[in-house]
Formats: C-alpha cells, sequence, structure tokens
C-alpha cells in the first residue's frame, strides 16, 4: 500500500493541520463531492436565498441612486464622504487577508495556509467586487465613470494622475486583475479533477473548458509552479500597494486627522486585520456546515486568531501613535480633533470602535479563548464591525468639524446608506455562495500535496 | 503489432516515488520523448526526465519592464505633452507622483505575462491530447501517477518499450492511441 496515509502520531502539543486518514483519493473525493452533488444541501439554498434577496435591494438602490442622484446618501457639505467611501475602504481592507493568505504564507512556506487559500482568494475577488462598485455609485454622474481611465476622448482631457483618486483606479483595478488571475491559475488543475470527476455532460464540458485540457504534465506543473510563485511574489508588494494608495485617498488631504504619514502602514495594518477576521468569519460556519474539520483544522482557526490578534497589536499601536502624535506637534487643529474624535458628538462611536477593535480581541490571548470556535467566531465578527466603525471614525470625523467652526456640520446615514452597506454584504455572500456550489472551495491539489509532504517528512 | 500510428505508451503508479523512480530509470535507458503526469507537481520528476524552462521568469521580467516603462511613459505624456495643466507653475514632470501608478502597471503587465505566459509555454487550451483516450487516465488527477514514453521517440520499439515498461513495477501498461 503505497498510497501516503497522514501519519497517526503526531508531535505532542500541536494539533495537526490535517485530519489523519487522507490520502489523495479521499481528499479529491471529499472536496469534489461538495460540487459535484446532485443533492445541493438545504442551508445553501437559504443562504443563496437571502443574500440575492439583499442583492436585489442592492440593485434597487442603485437604481434609484441613478435615477434620483446622490442626494440619497447623507453626505452633505462638509461631510462630502460618507459611508459610500467607509464601505469601499472597508470592502478593499477585507479582500487584503485573502491575497495575504495565498501570496505571503507560500512565500513563507507556511503549510497550513493549504486549505485556507482558495475560498480566502475567493473572499478576496468578492469582496474587491463589492468594493468597486462604492466608487462609482457615490459618482454625482456615475455614468461618466470610465473618464477615470486615460482613454483618447473627443473632449481632449486627460486623468489628473497627481491625485490618489485616480491611483486608486490603478491600484483596484490592477489588485482586481492579479487576484482573479492568481485565484484562476490555481483553479485550473482542480478544474481539470473535476472535469474528471463529473459524470453529468454539462459540468464535464464546462469544467472542461475552463480546465484547458491539463492534463499534468511534469513540464506543465513545472512552469506553472514557477509562476505561481513569481505571481504570489508580485500579489505581496501588491497588496501592501493598494491599501497605501487607498490610505493616501485621505493622507494626500489637507484635513486635520487625515493628512498624516501614518496612514498606510496603519491602514494596512488594519486592512490584514479584518481581513482575517472575515476569512474567520466565514471558514468557521463553512467548515461546520459541510463537515471540514478535518482539513480547516483548529490548528488553523488558531493560527489565524494569532495573526489576527497580532495584527490587532499593530493597530492598536497605530491608535495610540496617531493621538500621541496630534498631541505631540502642538497643532491646535490635530489636538482639537483627537478631542473630538474622542469627547464629541460622535465620541460614542470612538470608545465602541475601541471596545470592538481593541479591548474584545485581548480576548485572544487567553488560550481558552482562541481553541473555542464560537468565541473565535464572535470576536472575528466583533472585529469586522470594529473595522467599519474605525473607517466611520476616520472619514467623517475629520470632516465633519475641520479648521472653519463656520463649516462645521453633522452627517448621519440615510435608509440608503444602510440599504447599500447590506446590499454590498448580500452581494458578497451571494457571490461566495456561488463560489461553494460551483466550484472546490479547499484547493484539491494543494491538499494532496501537502499529505505527500506530511507523510515524506515523517520518514 | 499497431496497425495504426500511437502516441505512445504508458504506464500507470500508485505512488510518486514509484513514478520518480520509474521516470530516473526510463531516462537512463535512452528515452528522450516522454511525459509524466501527475495529480500534483513533483519535485524532481521534470529534472529527472531532463526537462527545463527557464522562460517563465523572463517573460515575468520583460512583462513587467513594458509595465514599468509604459505606465511612466503614459503619465509623461500626458500630463507633460498632451494634457498640460499649469498648477502653480509646479513641473509637469512630477515624477514622485507618477510613481504609484507606475508600480501598479508594472505589477499588472508582470502578472499577465506570467498568466498569459504559462498559458502559451504549456500550449493551452489544448482541448484535445491523445492521452485522454485511454481510460484510466482520468486518475491522473486524482490518485495515480502516469509516465507516458512518445512513439516518436527515437529508440521507442512498441514491444520492446512496453515490456521496458513491465519492468518497472506499474500498476499497468497501456496503449495511447493518437
Amino acid at each position: 500500500m503505497a498510497e501516503p496515509l497522514q501519519p497517526s502520531s503526531p508531535p505532542p502539543g500541536s494539533p495537526q493541520i490535517i485530519g489523519p486518514g487522507h490520502t489523495f483519493a479521499t481528499l479529491t473525493d471529499k472536496i469534489s463531492a461538495i460540487v459535484l452533488t446532485q443533492h445541493t444541501p438545504w442551508f445553501w439554498y437559504v443562504g443563496f436565498g437571502v443574500s440575492f434577496l439583499l442583492v436585489l435591494v442592492l440593485f434597487f438602490c442603485i437604481a434609484a441612486l441613478i435615477t434620483r442622484g446622490i442626494g440619497l446618501f447623507g453626505v452633505n457639505i462638509p461631510v462630502g464622504w460618507g459611508f459610500a467611501i467607509v464601505n469601499f475602504v472597508w470592502w478593499i481592507g477585507i479582500g487584503h487577508a485573502g491575497t495575504l493568505i495565498s501570496a505571503i504564507l507560500l512565500l513563507l512556506r507556511q503549510k497550513w495556509r493549504q486549505s485556507i487559500n482558495r475560498f480566502a482568494e475567493a473572499m478576496t475577488l468578492f469582496a474587491v467586487a463589492s468594493a468597486g462598485l462604492f466608487p462609482i455609485i457615490h459618482l454625482g454622474r456615475p455614468w461618466f465613470f470610465y473618464w477615470l481611465f486615460p482613454y483618447p476622448n473627443t473632449m481632449d482631457i486627460q486623468p489628473q494622475f497627481r491625485s490618489p483618486l485616480v491611483w486608486d483606479v490603478f491600484a483596484v483595478s490592477t489588485y482586481f486583475t492579479v487576484s482573479l488571475l492568481f485565484w484562476f491559475l490555481g483553479l485550473i488543475p482542480d478544474l481539470a479533477t473535476l472535469r474528471d470527476r463529473a459524470t453529468a455532460r454539462a459540468p464535464r464540458f464546462i469544467y472542461g473548458m475552463l480546465a484547458m485540457g491539463w492534463r499534468g504534465s511534469a513540464i506543465h506543473w513545472h512552469r506553472y509552479e514557477m509562476a505561481y510563485l513569481l505571481l504570489a511574489g508580485l500579489a505581496t508588494p501588491l497588496v501592501i500597494s493598494v491599501h497605501t494608495v487607498v490610505s493616501f485617498d485621505f493622507a494626500a488631504a489637507l484635513v486635520p486627522g487625515w493628512h498624516s504619514t501614518i496612514f498606510p502602514p496603519y491602514f494596512v495594518a488594519g486592512a490584514i486585520y479584518s481581513g482575517f477576521a472575515m476569512v474567520l468569519t466565514i471558514a468557521i460556519p463553512l467548515r461546520r456546515l459541510y463537515g471540514l474539520a478535518d482539513l480547516i483544522t483548529d490548528r488553523h482557526l488558531r493560527n489565524m486568531g494569532v495573526v489576527m490578534l497580532a495584527t490587532g497589536m499593530v493597530v492598536a499601536y497605530g491608535y495610540l501613535m496617531e493621538t500621541f502624535t496630534a498631541w505631540y506637534s502642538g497643532d491646535i487643529f490635530e489636538r482639537y480633533l483627537s478631542m473630538n474624535r474622542m469627547f464629541g458628538p460622535y465620541g460614542y462611536m470612538y470608545w465602541l470602535l475601541i471596545l470592538f477593535n481593541i479591548l474584545i480581541p485581548q480576548l485572544l490571548w487567553v488560550r481558552r479563548v482562541h481553541t473555542n470556535v464560537p468565541l473565535l467566531f464572535l470576536i472575528a465578527i466583533s472585529i469586522n464591525i470594529g473595522m467599519w466603525l474605525e473607517r466611520y471614525v476616520i472619514v467623517v470625523v475629520s470632516l465633519h468639524r475641520d479648521y472653519l467652526p463656520s463649516a462645521w456640520g453633522m452627517y448621519s446615514g440615510t435608509i440608503v446608506d444602510y440599504a447599500v452597506l447590506a446590499g454590498s454584504m448580500g452581494l458578497f455572500v451571494c457571490l461566495l455562495f456561488l463560489f461553494i456550489r460551483f466550484l472546490p472551495m479547499i484547493s484539491i491539489f494543494e491538499m494532496r500535496e501537502l499529505v505527500h509532504d506530511l507523510s515524506e517528512q515523517k520518514k | 503489432m499497431a496497425t495504426l500510428p500511437i502516441h505512445g505508451l504508458m504506464a500507470e503508479f500508485h505512488s510518486p516515488e514509484a513514478l520518480l523512480h520509474a521516470a530516473e530509470r526510463a531516462h537512463r535507458q535512452g528515452f528522450k520523448r516522454m511525459d509524466a503526469y501527475t495529480p500534483f507537481p513533483i519535485e524532481g520528476l521534470a529534472e529527472a526526465m531532463d526537462l527545463h524552462d527557464r522562460r517563465v521568469p523572463l517573460i515575468v521580467l520583460l512583462g513587467g519592464i513594458a509595465g514599468c516603462l509604459g505606465g511612466f511613459f503614459l503619465q509623461y505624456w500626458l500630463a507633460v505633452i498632451d494634457y498640460p495643466l499649469n498648477v502653480g507653475g509646479r513641473p509637469l514632470n512630477s515624477w514622485p507622483a507618477f510613481i504609484p501608478v507606475t508600480f501598479e502597471m508594472t505589477i499588472l503587465f508582470a502578472a499577465l505575462s506570467a498568466f498569459l505566459g504559462v498559458l502559451a509555454l504549456n500550449g493551452l487550451p489544448m482541448p484535445y491530447h491523445p492521452v485522454f483516450n485511454v481510460e484510466q487516465f482520468e486518475l491522473a488527477s486524482r490518485n495515480r501517477f502516469f509516465l507516458c514514453i512518445e512513439a516518436d521517440d527515437p529508440t521507442f520499439d512498441r514491444d520492446g518499450t512496453w515490456k521496458f515498461l513491465e519492468s518497472l513495477g506499474p500498476d499497468g501498461v497501456y496503449q495511447v492511441d493518437r
């Protein structure tokens, strides 16, 4: 019997990154069975149905915004940016963990990424798709969004390349494209597996077309591995640069609280933080519903919890330094901003933010907490909420009271703001459900590699 | 004795180690035109069959350079020549401000080159290939490992190669029709 069985005695103390007893065949069958099944589970219909309703709400709101105008949003003077930009930054940030897991953990040779990288990358794609809606729908004339791209036009004008808003266009489009390429490249061998395992004609044909005739040839794998590694190497600086460019939307502006060099690392750390929280938010129910606890093991959840804690500490440090620098600068406007943030009309949001983002996740230091799956899930949700509040505090609080008191104002989200936010979450979840139904949510060939490598290590 | 032209002969193995040894022995035997098919990449397999390809990194590098130069000169041309804006007399060639877009274009073109390059070099999409004619080959994407010695190898001889493949201890030997 030459197929490697999982080594049966794990090193003492540490849980395994894959359940015992898996072979190449069992892995393939288990993961592809979820896709090729004739019986879609009931919870898939429920999840897809609810999220699809939210997508319809989103479409309705977008139609209303285009026909009635962005007055439906709560934006005013001085708060010209509201929920739309908050949501944009929040979603882009969430997307970053997927690329980090796929690309950076690959470069760091962390084997535990193998079972989570596929759906994490898918999560990135859907998060960036949800994010990409907002810069378009928040425009006064969204039908002119393509003016942001440099194209030969009859008006004889071109984009202003010195503006972070234009940099955003390139950064986000590049991020979406590269993530899509990376994700699809990783899918090709698994699509070949599905092509070979499928019994009905239509799936065989569709997967066959998408797999492009992949046959697992050794020289193909050789080039493939090289390309995959290079894409990972490219995606790593891309992740950092994209959220940096998004932070420049604020850092390049003059408003107190925004015009600070702390923003790029602060935003990137926050992005990784919220992204891992979202990966956990997705991974925990999925592994429960689909019975994948032997592939997405407790060790994975623990590792992700630890990364979350680490980035949470970086974010906490960022908050501290931001406040300290504002005080240390002696600039009365910066100092007022810090005071206003904490004790002004939006002060409650700031303290809720500290609670959700900083205080609650400190529970992760306790071993009993980060090994407890339901608690980990709740903490992940808390971080998701906290990061949204952080974006809100950054955007709204700095805008509503800047230099001139006569220009001060207040902002609150309208029903349309909330509906679009919920709708974007619906879009994200809907796409995720489509993904888990039609594509393998765990990378099959990488799991085979993992089993093989682990059995080699035992020799 | 095959009267139809065949693509080659294929041996099936149930472990990557067995395939690797078989590939090494086949290479020592002098076969040049052969390929192995596996459900996941096996380290050392391509080298054992003397298959090398260093073109992917080169393609990515060239793509990245093209993106970098293209991105920068796009901005330069648009901001300095085609649509110059006099903003307080500031320099038109504001190259520090051009860096983010240049960087993103570098990554974008490098990534596109990597993806398209690997597909092009592998000859994909290729919906048909003779190896798919072997029924057991569908396990190549599950848990079996195949070594195929192609008929256009100079030392290929249907019966002799068949016996050689059998001597490697495979689970099965199959003829691959065109």
